[in-house]
């Protein structure tokens, strides 16, 4: 074993803290360093950005524009751009779709889709979901009749993440009449501006809107919109998943947020001493601290064990609950640091161009939403607990 | 010993729960913080006719009732309704100004005709209670206050009891005197804001307001200790009511959602996650059930109860609050969900009178000292 990093990797580490510590415009570090949301245009500027970088796709195999990047580079680049406080580009394409397509996609379909993923020409939205259809997915009612060229889509979808920004959803359909509810479902590519499609936003807790629901009346999709095989689309549905939980390991962003914490904390009292000396509150901090030490090292374990960098199996289970709990621990004790100061709600300073008065600490106004806004780790890509039947099922062969 | 609440209390409770439901709405409170003064005045004044003011204090103050029982009643109903209503600021100025002797004052309190907001909390003093930065100076017969408050609920439109320092450091704990100062007193002003658990509060800048010699109240040690003891307890007894209402929506979600062809709650996993809700809600049952019985005697007795009692709730607020978004999966994230604004007052009460921790602190230090 050898936890330091080659020369070479410490070379590599240099190049990418020079690049995310200088090319990415202020106006967004500062959004993300204060919690704010970046808007649509912020969003495809960023994108772009990367993109015009070349880091945009990394994981792609390198003639469809990916870096080759090592686990250890992976998580090198996570690592820095936390701390840059850079944002993150959208996952829906990138991350979930495009794997889908470069495993199990036509070579019209990986040759149209992933430029047009690339250079942002389509903002993908994930219709898996639907309100009957949550942790037992294949429950799933929306129906597509084939008719000549087209399926013809009647249905609802739920908890679609920014579905109000989407130019294209990639959605689990009923397509078969199988006994095994999991056979007879397809994935299929479905252009969110058809006629018959409405998106409807839900309102989170927090007050945000970053979900929605979206109906299906009648909707045409063509059947080259289809992909890999009818009645198939389990299969690739859960192949994705995996690589959607492998992420939620989250060690950049819950780094990035431990300084978050401190920086909070570090100008807070409590009982007329430093809150960051004050033992309980420290000894809070130091178990975040720790836990983090230990997840980034059991994240890398998990990712190195997979031969070619693909997908990690049930392990992925491990990253996506220990990952979730720790950011919103971190969010806890950051809401926990403002005192009283938590209890302001001021959704209009999170939005570019407010010059009210603040309350309490710089970027305060952000952390109290945002814990609650984060309990929906643990209940999404699958919720924790179904994550301990995976892991009790899969490996512990229970 | 007896466990149950007096004929009377119990009825007291009825009819606070029967009017909560007929009046008041749990989705209302969000929509009312949006604007001055975050409560439906007609409520108020329907409270105040019920008597639920006056449970709040007792036979020499012009109520009928003010133990630490008849709080505990009165703040659950209150939780089990997530009312919204100025009932905590009177509850703690008007205990202070009670204990103060200025009747006059708190007959009009008693009756729901004058609010009076409590501001203590400054910016820079965390949960620290003797941490007043804001000064009064003597200026010829009365005085002169200069300094800021922070995060005052309810302060809109209300008159203001104000903690000052008249003598002593930053964070002395003696020295401090308390004034009533009467809504729109030039020199006050407010910057108000609605709270992400409902309500409203302000920051108050305080810039050379002249008050006249009757403004000042008295010492604050002893009247501020009455107010937040009061206030203390009330806070525990809301969130006990706030945590019976979670608990019945989370139990009636398990029952009724269904996936995987049988309701989510047949899995053992999820009922064992539910009986350990439902068993440290009966812990912080017992913890309020001390803190009332505390609250009317004297001494640090008292005070490291009623921090044992803040202590559980912050934990067990916290923990019941998430365990229900969680149990809820993707429903329990909605603003539409009632639920999830009664899981936010759990979580928020937490940041008000002292967290865990602070209060953690609080009963080692008085046992040490005891
Ligand atoms: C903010 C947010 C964004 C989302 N974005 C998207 C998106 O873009 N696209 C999309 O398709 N979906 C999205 N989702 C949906 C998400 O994947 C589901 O919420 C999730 O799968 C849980 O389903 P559910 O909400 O129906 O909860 P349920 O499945 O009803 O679960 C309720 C509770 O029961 C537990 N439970 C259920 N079954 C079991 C079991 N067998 N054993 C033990 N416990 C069990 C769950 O863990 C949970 O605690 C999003 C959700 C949220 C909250």
């Amino acid at each position: 074993m050898d936890l330091e990093f080659t020369p070479a990797e410490e070379a590599f580490r240099a190049e990418v803290r020079e690049y995310y510590t200088t090319q990415v415009p202020a106006r967004l570090s500062e959004k993300i360093r204060l919690g704010q949301h970046l808007d649509k245009a912020e969003q495809e500027e960023w994108h772009a950005i990367l993109n015009r970088k070349g880091w945009l796709v990394p994981h792609w195999p390198v003639e469809w524009g990916g870096t080759g990047w090592s686990v250890v580079e992976r998580y090198i680049v996570d690592l820095e751009s936390s701390l840059a406080n850079a944002p993150r580009a959208l996952p829906f394409g990138i991350n979930m779709l495009a794997p889908v397509l470069l495993k199990y996609g036509s070579e019209a379909q990986k040759a149209y889709w992933l430029p047009r993923i690339k250079d942002g020409s389509d903002w993908w939205c994930q219709g898996y979901s639907e309100p009957g259809a949550g942790s037992d997915l294949a429950a799933l009612k929306t129906r597509a009749v084939r008719d000549g060229d087209h399926y013809v889509v009647n249905g609802q979808k739920t908890w679609t993440t920014l579905g109000q920004h989407a130019t294209m959803m990639f959605a689990l359909v009923r397509t078969g009449q199988s006994e095994r509810r999991q056979e007879g479902i397809s994935f299929l590519l479905v252009d969110m501006a058809s006629p018959g499609i409405e998106v409807r936003p839900i309102i989170t807790l927090d007050g945000g809107h970053e979900v929605n629901e979206v109906f299906f009346s009648d909707v045409r999709v063509p059947v080259a919109n289809l992909v890999g095989e009818e009645n198939r689309g389990w299969t690739y549905a859960k192949y994705l998943l995996t690589y959607e939980r492998t992420g939620m390991a989250s060690v950049g962003a819950s780094t990035a947020a431990l300084g978050w914490l401190r920086s909070i904390a570090g100008k807070a009292r409590r009982n007329g001493q430093p809150l960051l000396d004050d033992p309980l509150f420290a000894a809070r901090v130091a178990r975040a601290e720790i836990e983090l030490a230990n997840l980034s090292t059991t994240a890398l374990r998990v990712v190195a064990a997979v031969a070619g960098g693909g997908a990690p199996g049930a392990e992925s289970s491990m990253l996506k609950i220990k990952g979730t709990e720790l950011r919103q621990e971190i969010s806890a004790l950051t809401r926990r640091a403002l005192g009283p100061h938590a209890q302001p709600f001021m959704p209009e300073a999170l939005e570019e161009g407010f010059n009210g008065e603040a309350v309490g600490p710089e970027g305060a106004a952000a952390v109290t939403p945002q814990y609650f806004n984060l309990r929906k780790l643990s209940i999404f890509g699958g919720s924790n607990e179904i994550q301990k039947n995976i892991i009790s099922k899969m490996i512990l062969q229970l | 010993m007896d466990f149950s609440h007096s004929d009377d209390r119990r009825m007291l409770a009825d009819t606070l729960d029967r009017f909560i439901a007929g009046r008041s709405d749990p989705m209302a409170r969000a929509r009312l913080a949006e604007t001055a003064p975050g409560y439906d005045p007609s409520l108020w004044e329907g409270f105040a006719e019920l008597g639920a003011i006056g449970a709040l204090f007792s036979e020499d103050h012009g109520g009928f009732g003010g133990s630490g029982f008849d709080l505990m009643v009165v703040f659950e109903a209150l939780g089990r309704g997530l009312t919204a209503a100025p009932f905590l600021s009177t509850l703690m100025s008007g205990r202070a100004l009670a204990l103060a002797g200025r009747a006059d004052e708190v007959e009009e309190i008693v009756a729901g005709t004058r609010l009076v907001a409590f501001a203590h909390d400054e910016t820079d003093a965390g949960y620290d209670r003797a941490s007043v930065a804001t000064r009064a100076e003597r200026s010829g017969d009365g005085w002169v206050l200069n300094g800021g408050k922070s995060v005052v609920r309810d302060a809109e439109g209300a008159d203001l009891l104000i903690s000052a320092r008249t003598a002593g450091g930053e964070a002395d704990p003696e020295g401090i005197s308390l004034f009533l100062v009467p809504a729109g007193t030039s020199g006050v002003s407010l910057n108000a804001y609605p709270c992400v658990d409902g309500g409203r509060a302000a920051e108050i800048a305080l810039k050379d307001v002249a008050l006249p010699a009757t403004a000042l109240v008295g010492e604050g040690g002893a009247l501020i200790a009455e107010a937040m003891a009061a206030g203390t307890l009330a806070l525990c007894a809301e969130a006990l009511g706030l945590m019976e209402v979670i608990r019945d929506a989370t139990v009636e979600y398990l029952r009724t959602r269904v996936q995987f062809g049988e309701p989510i709650g047949r899995n053992q996993a999820l009922q064992h996650r539910m009986a350990t809700v439902l068993l440290e809600i009966e812990q912080a049952r017992s913890a309020v059930i001390n803190a009332a019985a505390a609250l009317d005697r004297n001494g640090d007795d008292r005070e490291r109860v009623l921090s044992a009692a803040k202590f559980t709730i912050g934990k067990t607020g916290t923990f019941v609050a998430e365990e229900a978004i969680q149990l809820h999966g993707g429903i329990g994230m909605t603003w539409e969900l009632a639920m999830t604004h009664f899981a936010k007052r759990l979580v928020l009460i937490n940041h008000q009178l002292g967290d865990e921790d602070y209060h953690l602190t609080r009963f080692i230090a008085l046992g040490r000292a005891a």
